[in-house]
C-alpha cells in the first residue's frame, strides 16, 4: 500500500514537473507581460530539435560525448529559443502590447510558420533567408541614413519588405533547382526523429520490490527544480529582475523613473522563450521529437497558468503539481481502486474506470478545473490590487 | 415650426435607412440567386461541392463574427459546436441507412451488441433536426454561463474554450466503442430521404440548403446586431464595466449570444458534414478552430458580409495553394495571421470601406455612416492610460 502510494505520488510529481517546466516560461511571459504566446510550444520544439542536432554531433565525435551531450544541449537549447524569442518580440509582439487577443492570433501565425520551417528547412532556404535579412536591413540602413526616413516610412517599409522577400524567395527556388538533390534536401524529415538519451538516463532506480523511478523522470524533476531556483534568483536577486518586477507592477511609473521598459520586455520575453527551449530539451528524454511536438503540451501548460493565477510563480508550481497528481491518479485508475467494487459503490467504480485512460483523464481534469474556477475565478494566487479588471 | 425642424432630419434619416435596407436585401437575394442558379452551370460537380463546403464554413464564420466582432469574445473552441452539429446529423444518417434492428457496422468491430442510449433518439428526423442546433446551443450556453458568471473574460475565456475543445476532441477521439473514435462517421454512403447522400441529386440538394441556411443565418445575425440587442453587444465589447455600472447584466447577454453562436456553428457543422462525406474528431482540432477566427479577421470583424467573404476566400486560397504547393500553405497561412493582425486590422471589408466607402454610398444615394471597429483597447488606451497596463 505504502509502495503504491509513493509510486503514485512519484508518477504524479513527474507529470507535474514536465507540466511545470513547460509552463514556467509561459507563466513568466503571460504573468509578467500579459502576452499570450501560442508559439511557446514551437519554441519548445526548436529546443528539442537543437538537442537532436547536438546529439548527432556528439555521436559523430564518439567517446564519452554521447553520454554528456545533454549538458551541452541544455544551454544551447536555451540560447536558440531565447534568440528566436528575442527576434519574435522585436519584430512582432512589441507592436501588439495591450492587445492580448491580437497577440494570440499573431503568435499562432508565428507557430504555423515555425512548424513549416522545421519541416522544410534546407540549405537553399537558409541562403534565401540570409539574402532577405541582408537586403532588408542594408536597404533600410541606407534609406534611414540618406533620405528623409520619417516622411517615406509609411510606404517604404512595406515596399522594402515585399521586394526583399520576393528576391529571397526567388533565390531560394533558383538555388534549390540548380543544386544537387543532396544540397537542397530538407534537413529534418516531416516524420518524428528519435533522440537517444545518454546511457546513464536510460535505466532507473529500483527501491524495494515494485518501486521504480526512471532516471529520465528523476532528471526532469531535478532540472525543473534547478530552473525554478534560477528563475527565482534572477527575478529577486539581480538588477534586471528588479526592473522586470517593477515594470510588471507599474509600467508607466517605471518608465518615468528611467527604466528602459522596451529592453525589459525584450529580456523577459527572451527569458520565457529560453525556458521553453530547456523544456523542449527535457521532453526529448520522454519520447520522439516531431514538428507537432508543441501542440501536445501547450494547452496543458496554459491550464497550469490559469489555475495558478497570474503573476505569481508559486501558483504555477502548486497548480502543476496538483494537476499532475490528479491526472495520474485518474488516468491510472487508482481512484477507481479506492472503492470496493461491489454493491453500493459499483456506479462510482464504473464512473472512474470510464475515465481511466490518459486522454479521458484530461476530460476529468478539465471538468475539475472549471469547477475550481467557479470558486476561485482568478486562480490559486490572484494578484492583489485595486484593478477593475480581473 | 420647431417640431417640423426636429422631425425633418429624423424622417430623412429613417428614409435613408429604409433605402439602405432595401438595397441590402436586393443584394443578398441577388447573390443567393447567383449562387443557386448560375454557379451550378459554371462549376463542375467537384468545385460546386467545394463551394458548398466553403459556404457552410461561412455560416460558422457568421457565428464567430457575432461573438468576436460584435461582442469581443474570442472563442477558440467553435470546433466543438461545429462537430456536435455534424455528429448529430451523421448519427441520424447512420441509423437511417439501416434496416429495423440493425446496428451500424463499426459497432460489430468492437463487440457492441446494443445501441448505446444516446444514439436512440437519433432514430427520429425531427429530433435530429432540432438537436443539430439545440445541443450545441446548450453546451455553449452551459460553458458560457460557467465562465462568464465569474467574470472570466478576454484571453482567459479564449484559453478555456481552447481547453474545452481539447477535452471534446479527447472525448470523441477516445471512445471507439461509442462513436467510432478516430475513424469518425462516414456519411457519403448513407441514405437520406431514400437517396444516397453522396449522389449528385443529394449533393445539389445540400448545396441549395446550404445557401438558404447561409441567407437565413445572415438575416438572423443582421437582425440581432442591428437593434438594441446589437448595441448592447457592441457596448459589452467596448466597455463591459460601464455596461455593468449602467445597471445591465452583461453575463446574460454574453451567455445568450454565445449560445446563439454555438447553434449557428452546429447548423454549419451538419451541412459541412454531409457535403464532405465524413465527420471525424479532426474537426475539433485546435488549428481548425483558430482558422475560423482568421476567416473573420480576413474578411473584416463586425461586418457580417466580411465573415462569409473571408471564409470563402481563405478556403479557396487554401484549396488552390495546397493542391499545387503543399509546403507553402502553412507559410502563407502564418503570414496571413500576421498581416491581418498588424497591417489590416479591419480586414478586406474595412479596408474597402475606407478606400471606396464614400464613393459607393454616394453612388447609391445614401448618407455615409462609418462605424469603425474599436480594436480591443486601442481607443481605450488613448483615452484612459491606466488601462494600458493590463
Amino acid at each position: 500500500m505504502l509502495e503504491g502510494l509513493i509510486g503514485g505520488l512519484f508518477n504524479g510529481i513527474s507529470i507535474g514537473a514536465v507540466l511545470l517546466i513547460v509552463a514556467l516560461g509561459l507563466a513568466i511571459v503571460f504573468g509578467l507581460m500579459g502576452v499570450i504566446n501560442l508559439a511557446h510550444g514551437e519554441l519548445m520544439m526548436f529546443g528539442a530539435y537543437t538537442t537532436f542536432v547536438v546529439q548527432n554531433v556528439a555521436k559523430s565525435i564518439g567517446g564519452i560525448a554521447p553520454d554528456l551531450y545533454i549538458f551541452a544541449a541544455l544551454p544551447l537549447a536555451f540560447l536558440v529559443a531565447a534568440l528566436l524569442g528575442l527576434l519574435l518580440e522585436r519584430t512582432v509582439i512589441r507592436y501588439l502590447y495591450g492587445r492580448p487577443l491580437e497577440t494570440l492570433l499573431a503568435t499562432w501565425g508565428v507557430s504555423l510558420i515555425l512548424i513549416q520551417f522545421i519541416r522544410s528547412v534546407s540549405l537553399p532556404m537558409v541562403i534565401g533567408l540570409g539574402i532577405f535579412a541582408v537586403l532588408f536591413l542594408v536597404g533600410r540602413w541606407v534609406l534611414t541614413r540618406y533620405t528623409d526616413w520619417e516622411r517615406i516610412q509609411a510606404w517604404a517599409n512595406p515596399v522594402f519588405l515585399g521586394l526583399s522577400a520576393a528576391i529571397a524567395v526567388l533565390a531560394w527556388i533558383l538555388i534549390g533547382n540548380a543544386g544537387s538533390a543532396k544540397f537542397s534536401r530538407a534537413w529534418f524529415s516531416t516524420r518524428n526523429v528519435d533522440v537517444t538519451p545518454p546511457s546513464w538516463l536510460r535505466g532507473g532506480i529500483t527501491l524495494g520490490d515494485s518501486l521504480q523511478f526512471p532516471s529520465a523522470r528523476l532528471f526532469i524533476i531535478v532540472l525543473t527544480i534547478l530552473c525554478l531556483v534560477a528563475v527565482y534568483w534572477f527575478l529577486n536577486g539581480t538588477a534586471w529582475g528588479l526592473r522586470i518586477r517593477s515594470v510588471t507592477q507599474n509600467r508607466g511609473m517605471s518608465a518615468c523613473l528611467g527604466i528602459p521598459t522596451g529592453q525589459v520586455d525584450a529580456i523577459t520575453f527572451a527569458l520565457g522563450s529560453g525556458l521553453a527551449g530547456i523544456a523542449g530539451c527535457a521532453v526529448t528524454l520522454l519520447g520522439s521529437v516531431g514538428p507537432n511536438l508543441g501542440a501536445n503540451y501547450i494547452v496543458d501548460a496554459f491550464m497550469v497558468v490559469v489555475v495558478g493565477g497570474v503573476g505569481k510563480l508559486v501558483g504555477s508550481i502548486v497548480a502543476a503539481l496538483v494537476i499532475g497528481i490528479t491526472t495520474y491518479l485518474v488516468g491510472s485508475g487508482t481512484v477507481a481502486l479506492l472503492f470496493p467494487p461491489t454493491g453500493f459503490f459499483k456506479p462510482a467504480v464504473d464512473f472512474f474506470t470510464f475515465f481511466a485512460t490518459t486522454s479521458m483523464a484530461k476530460v476529468m481534469v478539465f471538468a475539475l478545473i472549471i469547477a475550481f474556477l467557479q470558486v476561485r475565478p482568478a486562480g490559486l494566487f490572484p494578484p492583489k490590487g485595486r484593478s477593475v479588471e480581473l | 415650426m420647431t417640431t417640423d425642424i426636429a422631425v425633418q432630419p429624423r424622417r430623412a434619416a429613417k428614409a435613408s435607412q429604409k433605402r439602405k435596407l432595401m438595397i441590402e436585401a436586393i443584394a443578398v437575394i441577388a447573390i443567393a440567386l447567383i449562387l443557386i442558379l448560375i454557379m451550378p452551370m459554371l462549376l463542375t460537380g467537384f468545385r460546386l461541392n467545394l463551394l458548398g463546403r466553403f459556404l457552410a464554413l461561412g455560416i460558422v464564420a457568421l457565428g464567430i463574427d457575432l461573438i468576436w466582432g460584435f461582442t469581443g469574445l474570442l472563442s477558440l473552441g467553435h470546433g466543438i459546436f461545429f462537430g456536435l452539429g455534424g455528429y448529430a446529423f451523421a448519427m441520424y444518417l447512420e441509423l437511417n441507412t439501416l434496416g429495423e434492428g440493425q446496428l451500424p457496422e463499426f459497432f460489430g468491430l468492437y463487440g457492441v451488441t446494443e445501441l448505446p442510449w444516446f444514439w436512440q433518439p437519433f432514430n427520429s428526423l425531427p429530433f435530429t433536426l432540432l438537436a443539430i442546433f439545440t445541443i450545441p446551443a446548450i453546451v455553449a450556453g452551459l460553458l458560457g454561463y460557467l465562465v462568464f458568471r465569474n467574470r472570466i473574460r478576454g484571453v482567459y475565456f479564449s484559453i478555456l474554450t481552447q481547453a474545452a475543445l481539447v477535452v471534446f476532441f479527447n472525448l470523441f477521439n477516445g471512445q471507439q466503442k461509442l462513436i467510432n473514435g478516430t475513424n469518425g462517421l462516414k456519411t457519403s454512403t448513407s441514405v437520406f430521404m431514400n437517396q444516397q447522400v453522396g449522389s449528385d441529386g443529394m449533393r445539389m440538394f445540400f448545396y441549395i440548403s446550404t445557401v438558404i441556411a447561409l441567407i437565413a443565418m445572415y438575416a438572423l445575425c443582421r437582425w440581432l446586431t442591428s437593434g438594441r440587442f446589437g448595441r448592447m453587444l457592441v457596448a459589452i465589447r467596448d466597455d463591459e464595466n460601464r455596461v455593468r455600472f449602467s445597471g445591465y447584466d452583461p453575463t446574460a447577454f454574453k451567455v445568450l449570444v454565445f449560445a446563439v453562436s454555438g447553434a449557428i456553428a452546429g447548423i454549419a457543422g451538419a451541412l459541412y458534414t454531409v457535403q464532405s462525406g465524413i465527420i471525424s474528431p479532426q474537426v475539433m482540432d485546435i488549428a481548425f478552430s483558430i482558422e475560423m477566427v482568421i476567416w473573420v479577421a480576413v474578411g473584416g470583424r463586425a461586418t457580417l458580409v466580411g465573415a462569409v467573404l473571408g471564409a470563402v476566400l481563405v478556403n479557396m486560397a487554401r484549396s488552390l495553394l495546397s493542391e499545387r504547393f503543399p509546403d507553402v500553405w502553412l507559410f502563407f497561412q502564418g503570414a496571413l495571421f500576421l498581416i491581418v493582425v498588424t497591417a489590416l486590422p479591419d480586414g478586406i471589408i474595412g479596408w474597402g470601406r475606407r478606400q471606396f466607402g464614400s464613393m459607393v454610398s454616394s453612388a447609391l444615394g445614401l448618407t455615409p455612416t462609418d462605424v469603425p471597429y474599436a480594436s480591443d483597447s486601442d481607443s481605450v488606451v488613448e483615452a484612459v492610460p491606466e488601462f494600458a497596463e493590463k
